[in-house]
């Protein structure tokens, strides 16, 4: 059990960033989701790199146990692609906020059908 | 080492260089002369590497010279050296549409961006096919999201704004599962090269690793690639992107998706792991006759052309998946050269749908959406474009003569090999379904009279004309002499499925 500590803990993160992703309305909490979500990820990889007692893989005649560096290469790839698309997401929020005056999804549904409904009565004309 | 030997590599760059040298550029020609430039360029590096796997079998090319499995490989065979010809060869002819095409649907001073997106988008894409790096594979799928979101965001009408954070949000989820499904991959084998990476798991297929790999890959790929039912993000973000970037990302984004599908599942896992010891082509059979049936269904009852052809793309990946789900020879060759004769037939449609978008304006000069109220007798103004649509919607039905009737005859087949009529008999219903949402243009475009006060629009720019008809060129060409498509996508099959263990 406490062996796989560290997979509980990116499990529970991981199902509480996409239970947050799908339950809540709001344009800016879904981001914090979807960030929770992807940084579970990283622990995912991070985690099984580390051996206990092994150091930086730098050859010495001292040590004989060395870390596993890809995944830190990996994760600090993905790093910057969350980044880049929470970035993208919050540009996106602000432009949404602009267009609609609202960042709460059922509202900005509620405009987009009421924009249709007048449409269809009063169909603009060529 | 000569340049020759190169040329998988300056595939993927030289369009991501194009990219921030049209940011730099800044005018909206020079940049849409570098990137025009370099997909031109990468369609010819595509063709050449296609008829060198052709003629002397596969290139595995080491990036920086280290060798696999250490450094990264591009392995390119049969598939995804045809896959290149595809992406590429949408890109080379959307992008000179698109100069004329965003004018009315960007404002000027983002031409420039729009041009850089365009760029990283298909360097991305085409990432993910040559690639032979799991790892690579994830960056280079995410770089081509993150534009696509980006050129969706474009599109006039606010909702494109809502569209594109939808498509963000199932699209991240989506990616981050690939990522699980690697690192899991990852955890169990030590190596992200595919080829290593097939090797080593075939000792410990059937590991519980190795299946939640191979979920979290499956639901992932699934929503990038809008398989039924995880297409919500689909309509919409086809809907209200501008026109040139429906045509793109219809004919491309999707496609490339499923060919990772492809290449995960008969490369990676095999087909025995895939296809034999669990109930995943049940399954998948299933879905897509769900999204045969449905999505066109749907597609019947939409208002907008735009949405309409949305819809039928739902219901062609369908048609993909299936031929998946025999997993037999010309099953999988039935999936791989519907990819492309899908790709080119929904591309030409989107463009020419572009046409009419750009070219039936308000009185204020605003583009308005294609509803059928004013599409109505558009056939006198724009015969050209509405011909177009309709050869275009022919090959969605799959008539004889045109590309789309090849593939659904070869998915047939694979369907009467299995000893299975019935689905050879669901295949051809569904396609009067299709018929039904092509013969609605048919009906609006042809017989009625334009409505009272409308103004004379005229035919489409020639500009606009030209790259749709190429691609509606191709839809008949590819119809008639299919050595290159069936030639193809038969090879990859043949070598897919002998790999495969």
């Amino acid at each position: 059990m406490i062996g796989h500590f560290s997979y509980i803990v990116t499990v529970f993160l991981m199902v509480a960033g996409l239970y947050i992703l799908i339950a809540c309305s709001n344009l800016i909490k879904k981001l914090v989701g979807l960030s929770i979500f992807q940084t579970s990820v990283y622990l995912l990889y991070i985690v099984p790199g580390k051996l206990v007692g092994g150091t930086a893989p730098i050859i010495s005649p001292q040590y004989t146990v060395y870390s596993n560096p890809l995944p830190h290469v990996l994760i600090l790839t993905a790093i910057v692609v969350g980044v880049a698309t929470l970035a993208l997401g919050l540009a996106l929020a602000v432009r949404i906020r602009e267009a609609y005056g609202s960042i709460e999804e059922d509202e900005i549904l509620a405009r987009d059908h009421a924009v249709i409904a007048t449409e269809a009565a009063n169909e603009e004309p060529l | 080492m000569s340049l020759a030997q190169h040329l998988p590599a300056l595939q993927v760059v030289l369009p991501l260089i194009s990219a921030p040298l049209a940011v730099l550029l800044r005018r909206g020609g020079l940049a849409f002369a570098m990137v025009t430039a370099a997909a031109w360029a990468a369609f010819a590096i595509a063709i050449a590497l296609w008829l060198q796997v052709d003629s002397s079998g596969s290139i595995s090319y080491h990036i920086g010279n280290w060798e696999p499995p250490w450094g990264i490989e591009y392995r390119i065979d049969r598939l995804n050296s045809f896959m290149l010809v595809l992406v590429s060869g949408m890109a080379a002819v959307v992008l000179p549409y698109s100069r004329a095409s965003i004018e009315r649907e960007i404002p000027r001073e983002s031409h420039y961006l729009f041009y850089a997106m365009m760029g990283l988008c298909m360097t991305g894409l085409l990432g993910i096919t040559i690639t032979g790096d799991a790892f690579n594979l994830f960056v280079f799928l995410e770089i081509s999201s993150l534009s696509t979101y980006v050129l969706i965001a474009l599109g006039r009408d606010r909702r494109a704004l809502t569209a594109s954070y939808q498509y963000l949000i199932m699209g991240s989820i989506g990616a981050t599962f690939i990522v699980i499904a690697i690192g899991f991959l990852y955890l169990m084998t030590g190596t992200l090269n595919l080829a290593d990476m097939a090797t080593k798991l075939s000792t410990i297929k059937g590991t519980r690793p190795v299946l939640v790999a191979l979920a979290f890959f499956t639901v992932g790929v699934s929503l990038k690639a809008a398989i039924f039912p995880l297409h919500q993000w689909l309509p919409n973000a086809y809907t209200y992107a501008p026109s040139a970037v429906t045509a793109f990302i219809g004919a491309t984004a999707t496609k490339v998706s499923l060919y990772a599908l492809i290449r995960f599942y008969f490369t990676i896992f095999g087909d025995s792991l895939v296809f034999e010891q669990l109930p995943l082509p049940e399954i998948m059979l299933m879905l897509s006759l769900f999204a045969l049936f449905v999505a066109n269904f749907i597609a019947i009852f939409q208002s907008n052309l735009k949405r309409l052809f949305a819809y039928s793309s739902i219901g062609q990946i369908g048609y993909i998946t299936l031929g998946l789900s025999f997993d037999s020879v010309h099953g999988l060759a039935a999936s791989i050269m519907h990819l492309f004769n899908h790709g080119i037939a929904k591309g030409a449609i989107f463009l020419l749908t572009g046409g009419i978008v750009a070219t039936l304006t308000t009185r204020q000069g605003i583009p308005t959406a294609p509803t059928f109220e004013r599409l109505a007798g558009l056939s006198k103004q724009m015969p050209l474009t509405c011909f177009g649509i309709v050869i275009g919607g022919l090959s969605l039905i799959g008539v004889p003569g045109t590309a789309g009737f090849i593939s659904k005859w070869y998915l047939i087949l694979a369907a009467i090999e299995k000893d299975q009529w019935w689905l050879a008999g669901a295949i051809v219903i569904s396609s009067l379904l299709a018929l039904a949402y092509v013969w609605r243009f048919v009906e609006v475009a042809y017989f009625r009279s334009p409505p009272v006060g409308q103004n004379a629009h005229g035919e489409a720019s020639i500009s606009l004309l030209i790259p749709a008809w190429l691609l509606i060129a191709g839809t008949i060409w590819f119809g008639f002499d299919t050595s290159f498509t069936v030639g193809s996508a038969l090879n990859a099959a043949q070598q897919l499925m002998s790999n495969s263990r």
